[in-house]
């Protein structure tokens, strides 16, 4: 089996390299219909709020240090602290929370 | 001092050069992203242990896969030894949603910029590098995102190498710490542009309630459930709550 991991790593890395580059490389001028336009506007916030929650209270030891940090996370990001000290600060807070439970 | 009215320096001022800065910067948003990445490739070593992945052949599959949900379903195949098809349609299966982000950041990349950006950007394209892109305002600076990848990219791949070496030396309490990482970063990203767009705000409550409905309710894969949801809501949304025509970007 060992020799096969070879082929599985380039079968893998061929697969997911068409699917990211594909769409990047065919569509190379700015869309014009409203609907694919607005449609590609939301598709980010929409995608990352479906990727990010319950998947961060499942994700820590325990669900109510998940949830803590989820809550403190938003505050932190709504006062737009940014990525870096909004990412330690929700580290922190789960490992905090965690030394309580 | 002249006009600029030749067509090439207008090109020339449209895109991007090579600027030591924008890596620098891109290399400091990277942090947060390596710090995650450091996390979940420490879990993923575990997993790749049990399909009798070596440190070596990890560091590759992850320096050359880069995803986290995609390598974790394909260690799971490579144990069950699946035939070489059946791993392809896993990999499309569990990084479709990956076909969306790069049509949406089809549409963050100056057209006029060189088509090898097109092509490296596309390598690297992850959830958290997509998050990353669509925070940027206006277009995409390519070399801001080679700086992100010059941190992240190797963090993820030696996380994998030194999960599978020893992956269960880390304590508990710090990768459950450092697991939230990716999902913070997220917020830091999402949530700000709901303080100016009522929409937005209205649209990630939505959602928080369906992802949660949906994993609650449903045993449909969490891979299949970004994609299904994503296209869904985002054209209802799109059908809704039209935006008012703004000038482009």
């Amino acid at each position: 089996m060992n020799n096969n991991i070879y082929i599985y790593i380039l079968v893998m890395s061929i697969t997911i390299y068409l699917i990211r580059v594909l769409p990047l490389t065919i569509v190379r001028i700015p869309i014009e219909n409203k609907f694919i336009r607005d449609f590609l506007y939301y598709v980010p916030y929409v995608t990352l709020s479906i990727m990010s929650f319950p998947a961060i209270i499942y994700a820590t030891n325990n669900i109510i240090s998940g949830l803590i940090a989820l809550i403190i996370g938003i505050i932190a990001s709504y006062k737009q602290l940014g990525l870096f000290k909004v990412t330690v600060i929700c580290c922190v807070t789960v490992f905090i929370v965690e030394l309580f439970i | 001092m002249a006009k600029i009215t030749s067509p090439l320096l207008l090109y020339e001022r449209n895109c991007y050069t090579m600027n030591i800065n924008s890596l620098k910067r891109g290399f400091k948003d990277g942090i947060p992203i390596g710090l995650g990445y450091f996390a979940v490739a420490f879990s993923l070593g575990i997993v790749a242990v049990s399909a009798g992945i070596s440190p070596f052949q990890g560091f590759i599959t992850s320096l050359l896969v880069n995803a986290s949900a995609g390598e974790n379903a394909a260690f799971i195949a490579i144990r069950e030894s699946v035939p070489y098809l059946q791993m392809a349609m896993i990999m499309i299966v569990s990084n479709m949603r990956y076909i969306l982000m790069s049509f949406a950041l089809s549409q963050k990349i100056n057209p006029k910029e060189n088509f090898i950006h097109r092509l490296i950007l596309g390598f690297f394209l992850t959830d958290e590098y997509f998050a990353l892109a669509i925070s940027q305002d206006g277009y995409l600076d390519p070399y801001y995102s080679y700086g992100a990848f010059l941190f992240a990219v190797p963090c993820w791949a030696t996380g994998t190498a030194l999960g599978i070496m020893m992956g269960n030396i880390l304590p508990s309490r710090i990768t459950s710490a450092l697991s939230v990482a990716l999902y913070a970063m997220f917020m830091a990203i999402f949530i700000p542009p709901a303080k100016k767009d009522r929409n937005i705000a209205i649209l990630i409550v939505i959602c928080f309630i369906s992802s949660y409905l949906v994993y609650k309710f449903t045993s449909i894969s969490s891979s299949l459930s970004v994609i299904i949801l994503t296209i869904l809501i985002s054209c209802l949304a799109a059908l809704l709550m039209p935006r008012k025509e703004e000038k482009h970007e």
